[in-house]
């Protein structure tokens, strides 16, 4: 059998592909690389871009995603090699290394064209004087506690200071039970226990591991923190295995009833009461040093965006960034990650519709997002290295004063 | 036939054998050359990868590494946890195989044996240290056994503990890489003749006679290879000692891959990480050089 194709139904398809191809050269194709869509609902991100199309007509998004490690990986490749997409998602940890490269675009400018009001959103990263990174969801770290543990521990007042967490971490200890007061995952392969579940109690009470731009780690805040955790640990309230641990296995003990306290990312609430849906838990805010009563430092970790230096279509990135940002789509987005929104406006629906992610929205609104490890260089290898000196302090080779000189030694020379 | 005509036949015949070998070159060139050539000039790059215009910087990020403790700590526990494993995946593998290969078991009772031997042997490394981590964590199974057995008084922080942490993932490996051991032995003892031990027990010999007489002289060639190789292969593992300790506490489990992962990914230090790749080339190279001289001489 031959099949014969009339010259009519030719030209016709020539046309049609002429016609296309026109309009896809009209439209400028933006890349987005992140590691956002894996951990959403599947299909939301992109409807969001699909709404950003629609909304922009000309412009077109590519979704460039993968997991956090692979990404990270990705973007230090591209910003070397000058292939870093339109638009990036970022953390906070490798912004002060991409500035380095002069990987990241400066958004002060387009903030200024744009007429961008600043004051909508939560913080912008700024190194060297450049806007960097806006962070676009927050997770926030505040404390979980048992409740029902606590109850039969006889804490009846759930901690608000330094002095009484010890007393509620030593209440709650039974270690021939295998029951702990508190969890601290410091494990090397992921050194983030340092930032998230030691460095948060100097930001919950508004001090600070830095001096003028440089480390002050030997300083009373840090030293303090690290007697206190000491402390804790000399007490036998610290769940055993800390050099290894890490978060996952952090959650997996509070949600096995095995710990009273953790610290953990807001992001794991549903989790949680997955694992375990009769667990009875609250959130409170990090406890402080002694008399302090000014606004509370809360830890976080983010999901950032930036627009890459070496783009060709800037002006079409920052529309992006300025869509994303917005109240509604940021309010939008942050509701599916169960995060806190970018912009300051944004309230996200689950505050509302759920009492533990209420709670914490009112401590999120009642203090302030810090992380001060956020655009420092290397933050990842800071971190390492505070971790070991850390791990010899709890295994009583040093005294917090040497651990706290030591790293103080190690961080001066990344600086 | 004219010269010309010959010279040209001459040549085509010459070119020949290196047409038929040109593809395999060309992969070996592209995926094996070509990496390793661009490592050792990285190594010589300041900020290789993160800068477009890397200035040279010589040895300098060899007298680093050298200069470092932490380095000449992590080749310490490199040779530690490579030692131990080759010797001990070659012992137990020998007590395996033996037993697999004596005719005194019950043949139903060996053929079970012989797939629970061979069991650690189908597990990736990232299943193996899940289990290990499960078994050794304070509140797992093994203090659960050994305090009830009254062994050890106390939990121990078998990971978490300087003091045994590096024993604990040196005991993690021996389980994962015996079988090896004990399948190649296993093939070899069912190569060597009866006669041999037919014309033994005529002489009067005892078990652990004819072992030391006959079955290991002529298991010999297969022991050296396979721990040749299980040396260079065990010097590189990393997955299980990332995921088991992360190189910690402290750096009591740093070996050599771990430490040149984080100068990569956590320093970001790339040109000191492909100086540290390239020290460990070196090593392996070394005893790759071993190895092909002595299956040469064989």
């Amino acid at each position: 059998m031959t099949f014969r194709i009339r010259p009519a139904v030719l030209k016709m398809a020539a046309a049609a592909w002429l016609l296309g191809a026109t309009g896809a050269m009209a439209d400028t194709t933006l890349e987005f690389t992140q590691w956002w869509e894996p951990e959403l609902p599947a299909g939301s991100l992109r409807k969001i871009m699909d709404e950003f199309e629609a909304a922009n007509p000309g412009i077109k998004v590519t979704l460039v995603s993968g997991p956090y490690a692979t990404t990270r990986d990705q973007i230090s490749v591209g910003a070397a090699t000058g292939t870093l997409s339109d638009v990036v998602g970022l953390d906070g940890a490798w912004v002060n290394n991409l500035n380095a490269q002069n990987a990241l675009a400066d958004m002060n400018p387009m903030m200024d064209a744009s007429g961008f009001d600043k004051a909508q959103v939560a913080d912008i990263i700024k190194v060297d004087g450049k806007a960097v990174m806006f962070p676009v969801a927050s997770f926030v770290y505040p404390v979980f506690v048992n409740l029902d543990l606590a109850a039969k521990a006889g804490v009846t007042k759930l901690p608000s200071t330094r002095a009484e967490f010890l007393e509620a971490a030593k209440k709650m200890t039974q270690a021939d039970k295998n029951q702990y007061g508190w969890v601290l995952p410091l494990s090397l392969q992921t050194p983030s226990g340092v930032q998230n579940d030691m460095m948060s109690w100097v930001w919950a009470s508004g001090q600070s591991m830095m001096a003028d731009g440089k480390p002050a780690l030997e300083a009373k805040p840090v030293v303090d923190m690290l007697t206190f955790v000491k402390s804790l640990n000399d007490a036998g309230t610290i769940s055993p295995g800390i050099a290894t641990k890490t978060e996952q296995e952090k959650v997996e003990e509070f949600v096995n009833d095995r710990v009273g306290m953790m610290i953990d990312s807001l992001a794991h609430v549903n989790l949680i009461r997955k694992r375990n849906p009769n667990l009875n838990f609250d959130l409170i805010p990090v406890p402080v040093v002694e008399n302090y009563d000014g606004k509370r430092g809360l830890p976080y970790a983010s999901w950032g965006i930036g627009i890459s230096a070496g783009s060709k279509h800037q002006e079409e990135a920052w529309k992006l960034v300025q869509y994303l940002m917005s109240e509604k789509v940021n309010a939008k987005l942050v509701s599916l990650a169960n995060a806190f929104p970018g912009n300051v406006n944004a309230k996200p629906d689950f505050v509302t519709s759920d009492k533990a992610f209420g709670k914490a929205f009112e401590i999120f609104k009642t203090g302030y997002l810090a992380n001060e490890f956020t655009g420092l260089p290397v933050a990842e290898d800071l971190m390492t290295q505070f971790d070991v000196q850390a791990q010899k302090m709890l295994a009583g080779e040093q005294s917090p004063e040497e651990a706290a000189a030591n790293a103080q030694k190690g961080w001066m020379a990344k600086f | 036939m004219t010269p010309q005509k010959r010279s040209h036949h001459r040549l085509k015949r010459a070119v020949a054998p290196y047409l038929y070998l040109s593809p395999s070159l060309i992969i070996i060139s592209l995926l094996m050359l070509l990496p390793m050539v661009t490592v050792i000039g990285y190594s010589f790059q300041n900020s290789a990868v993160l800068r477009r215009d890397p200035s040279f910087a010589g040895l300098k990020h060899y007298q680093a590494i050298f200069a470092d403790p932490v380095f000449w700590a992590s080749l310490w526990h490199t040779l530690y946890f490579t030692c131990m494993s080759v010797v001990f995946h070659m012992t137990i593998g020998m007590i395996f195989a033996l037993m697999l290969n004596s005719d005194r078991i019950n043949p139903t009772l060996r053929n079970i044996l012989r797939v629970l031997y061979i069991l650690p042997w189908l597990f990736t490394a990232v299943i193996i240290a899940v289990i290990w981590r499960l078994l050794l964590e304070p509140n797992g199974v093994v203090n659960s056994i050994l305090m009830q057995l009254g062994i050890i008084g106390s939990k121990v922080e078998w990971f978490s503990s300087p003091e045994t942490a590096l024993h604990a993932v040196t005991f993690a490996n021996i389980w994962a890489g015996y079988p090896l051991f004990m399948v190649s032995l296993l093939a070899g003892l069912q190569g060597i003749p009866k006669d041999f031990y037919e014309a033994a027990d005529i002489d009067g010999a005892k078990a652990y006679q004819k072992l030391i007489f006959i079955t290991i002289p002529q298991l010999m060639p297969i022991i050296i290879s396979i721990s040749l190789l299980d040396f260079i292969w065990t010097m590189q593992v990393f997955p299980l000692i990332w995921i088991t300790t992360g190189g910690g506490p402290i750096y009591s489990t740093e070996v050599l891959s771990t430490y040149t992962y984080k100068l990569a990914f956590s320093s970001y230090n790339l040109s000191q990480a492909a100086a540290s790749a390239v020290i460990i080339l070196l090593i392996s190279l070394g005893l790759t050089l071993f190895y092909i001289r002595y299956q040469k001489a064989r």
